[in-house]
């Protein structure tokens, strides 16, 4: 009995065993990958975060240290940034939520017994992408320069005193976050609200709800998978983002974001170490930002 | 909002004038319905007959196109679902997935804020033996518990009105034979008019009161279960519910009790008050069960019909009974169903046999004349194995 309790053993365990070197084989691509061109940068951001100027050394010039100082210096001169981007990203990600939703909900749902129509409606979405996002940040730029049609009829009415400007305000960044980040926004929304069953909504309605009560109690929870990933799509670049509140586009020095910080730090300061800091603040809020979102959120049970 | 109150008892429905038209085809024509409160009325049809428009009619999911509906005498046309005191059972039970079983029961009764949901909600559950699993979400559950939690969440609402739509069809037999005994009971107990929709023949015979046979949007023929079965209007009815033997042929004597239909040479007697034409070509009809088998050529008495001598072409063996297909020459392929009173059959295929019935037991159809050959191939056991194919695949795609 033993002897072929033991003879048994081997030949059960090979086939988990071929089958774990298979699944190897098909990971290693892509964890090559990831090693080579996420940790090691990931690792030399963390490492220039803590390195130190070389004393009597020309400008930009560093060496490997464990200068805890980078993190609080940079934190205690950017601090506003930090506070600034996640705010204008937080008050994006909602604008771009609620232009989103109407516009996903009728593709989505609306047109579904007309597919030419869908699949109209969703090109329309994602066509901007065929234009340079510079372009056409730069383009926004023009349409709401001081002597553009916008700021003369604003002007004209009096909503914007005559020496208003709308670029360079914190309106005109996060007009510009909000509208770039829209189709992230609105795709997987519509790829939840395609799905969304409409039997629920009906059932809802049969059981004395009202449509906003519907709305809210079933519609809502329903498509929460497509809200949560399209806020995270939205608010993680948004954060991080560098081009909207930049003075090139349709930014000021008084409403740089964190990312305009990170940037100068590297491209025109030379300051990496601070720059590295910076990031790796930037990157831990977001994931504690996003950890406690997505947990909050409870979309375990419809994922 | 709606109704803030439960319903006291069940109230009636009636559909007066109810056409729906879809692009394209018309879903019901010209329907004329009433249920009298606190019956159990099934609507029993092939799909595509109608009826489950008419339920979402009822329950306000779609609008007539022309026609009006009333519930417990109220015009409730152009009323909204969600102000009706109506509940469905969906077929596909629709139960909430982001929701527990708790939630979903309680969802109606929140919505009208009526006190003491949650309690409420529990007593509904503990009726369809699910309270245990309040905390659960609804993929948890079997098919079978899901159905009875659709059922909890519609009755907890104590609606003038219950809509089943199918609810039981995707669930195996016994537990099916379960469901309905249990409907049946909260049925009875609550005092709620039911409308139940099905495809399940049985299932309609052994739960209504009053049964609607719908085709093509129209009904057929309305009636009791034993109304229906034994005195069927229309072939559809006679093949729909149960099987026939159709045949067609010429009154050659018409008798104060009783016609006479000359059946490919046969004379064939069927009782007048049971039979909708009189004169010319009529179609008649007799059920196999009440049809029995002779081996010896039968002499000739007044109170059974004979026909043959026929051979007999399959015989099938299903436990209780046996069903034989015989083949009459001129008359075509009749069923007969012999209970197994001795050990298997009585007869073998190739034999030669006569088949003998008693006059009261014919019924004549309301048909046109000219529609025959339908009758023919309507009840072969070819087409009844692809309506049992049909309806099959049916159960499967909606499970």
């Amino acid at each position: 009995m033993a002897f072929t309790a033991f003879a048994s053993t081997p030949a059960v365990e090979q086939a988990p065993r071929k089958r774990s070197f298979i699944a190897l084989v098909l990971l290693l691509p892509g964890i090559l990958y990831l090693v080579l061109f996420f940790l090691t940068p990931l690792i030399s951001l963390v490492l220039t975060s803590f390195q130190q100027p070389v004393l009597d050394g020309d400008i930009g010039e560093y060496q490997a240290g464990f200068n805890w100082q980078n993190y609080s210096d940079s934190v205690g001169e950017y601090w506003p940034l930090i506070l600034r981007a996640f705010g204008y990203a937080l008050v994006a990600t909602v604008l771009a939520l609620v232009i989103s939703y109407p516009i996903a909900y009728v593709i989505g749902v609306k047109a579904r017994r007309w597919p030419l129509l869908q699949s109209l409606l969703l090109t329309l979405v994602i066509a901007p992408f065929f234009i340079s996002f510079l372009l056409r940040t730069l383009a926004w730029k023009q349409i709401m320069s001081d002597e553009g049609p916008i700021v003369q009829a604003l002007k004209a009415v009096a909503i914007l005193p005559s020496d208003g400007h709308l670029t360079g305000t914190t309106f005109s960044v996060i007009f510009g976050l909000t509208y770039n980040f829209i189709p992230f926004m609105t795709l997987p929304l519509y790829a939840t609200l395609e799905r969304l069953d409409l039997r629920y909504i009906e059932a809802g309605a049969d059981l004395y709800a009202s449509p906003f009560t519907v709305f809210r109690k079933v519609t809502i929870p329903l498509s929460m998978p497509g809200i949560v990933s399209g806020t995270l799509l939205t608010f993680i670049p948004a954060a991080g983002d560098y081009i909207n509140a930049s003075r090139d586009f349709l930014g000021s020095s008084s409403t740089a974001m964190v990312g305009n910080a990170i940037e100068a730090n590297f491209l025109v300061l030379q300051n990496y170490p601070a720059a590295a800091a910076l990031s790796i603040v930037l990157m831990a809020v977001i994931l504690v930002i996003v950890g406690v979102y997505v947990r909050r959120s409870g979309t375990e049970d419809l994922v | 909002m709606a109704i803030a109150s439960f319903a006291e008892s069940g109230a009636d429905l009636q559909l007066t004038g109810i056409t729906k038209r879809f692009p394209g085809f018309t879903a019901i024509e010209d329907l004329d319905l009433t249920i009298p409160a606190g019956s159990f009325f099934a609507l029993l049809g092939p799909s595509g007959c109608g009826k489950t428009t008419t339920l979402r009619l009822v329950a306000g999911l779609e609008e007539p196109t022309e026609g009006k509906i009333l519930i417990g005498g109220k015009d409730v046309t152009e009323t909204k679902p969600y102000q009706r005191p109506v509940n469905t059972v969906f077929q596909s039970y629709a139960l909430f997935p982001h929701m527990t079983i708790l939630e979903n029961v309680a969802f109606g009764l929140k919505r009208r804020k009526i006190g003491d949901a949650v309690a409420k909600a529990h007593e509904a559950l503990k009726l369809v033996e699910l309270d245990h699993l309040a905390s659960r979400r609804p993929a948890q559950l079997s098919g079978g518990q899901q159905q009875r939690v659709a059922l909890a969440r519609a009755i907890v609402n104590r609606p003038a009105l219950l809509l089943l739509d199918e609810p039981l069809g995707a669930l195996d037999l016994k537990l099916r034979r379960q469901m309905q005994l249990e409907l049946k009971t909260i049925q009875t107990e609550v005092g709620l008019t039911f409308l139940h929709v099905t495809h399940d023949q049985e299932e309609a015979m052994t739960m209504a009161d009053t049964v609607a046979v719908m085709n093509k949007g129209r009904i057929e023929q309305l009636g009791a279960p034993e109304e229906l079965y034994e005195l069927p209007r229309t072939a559809f009815v006679a093949n729909f519910l149960g099987q026939s033997n159709l045949f067609t042929g010429d009154v050659v004597a018409s008798g104060p009790d009783h016609i006479t239909v000359d059946v490919a040479g046969v004379p064939i007697v069927v009782p007048r008050i049971r039979s909708r034409r009189h004169a010319g070509e009529v179609a008649i009809g007799v059920r196999p069960e009440k049809v029995t088998l002779l081996t010896t050529a039968p002499a000739a008495e007044t109170g059974r019909n004979v026909l043959g001598p026929g051979r007999v072409t399959d015989v099938s063996f299903s436990g209780v009974s046996t069903q034989y297909l015989v083949e009459v020459p001129h008359v075509g392929e009749l069923v007969v169903f012999a209970q197994n009173m001795v050990f298997g059959p009585v007869v073998n295929v190739g034999a030669e046999v006569w088949l003998s019935w008693n006059v009261e037991h014919g019924f004549g159809l309301d048909d046109e004349p000219g529609t025959v050959p339908r009758f023919v191939a309507d009840d072969s056991t070819e087409s009844i194995a692809i309506q049992r194919r049909i309806a099959l695949e049916e159960e499967l795609e909606q499970a």
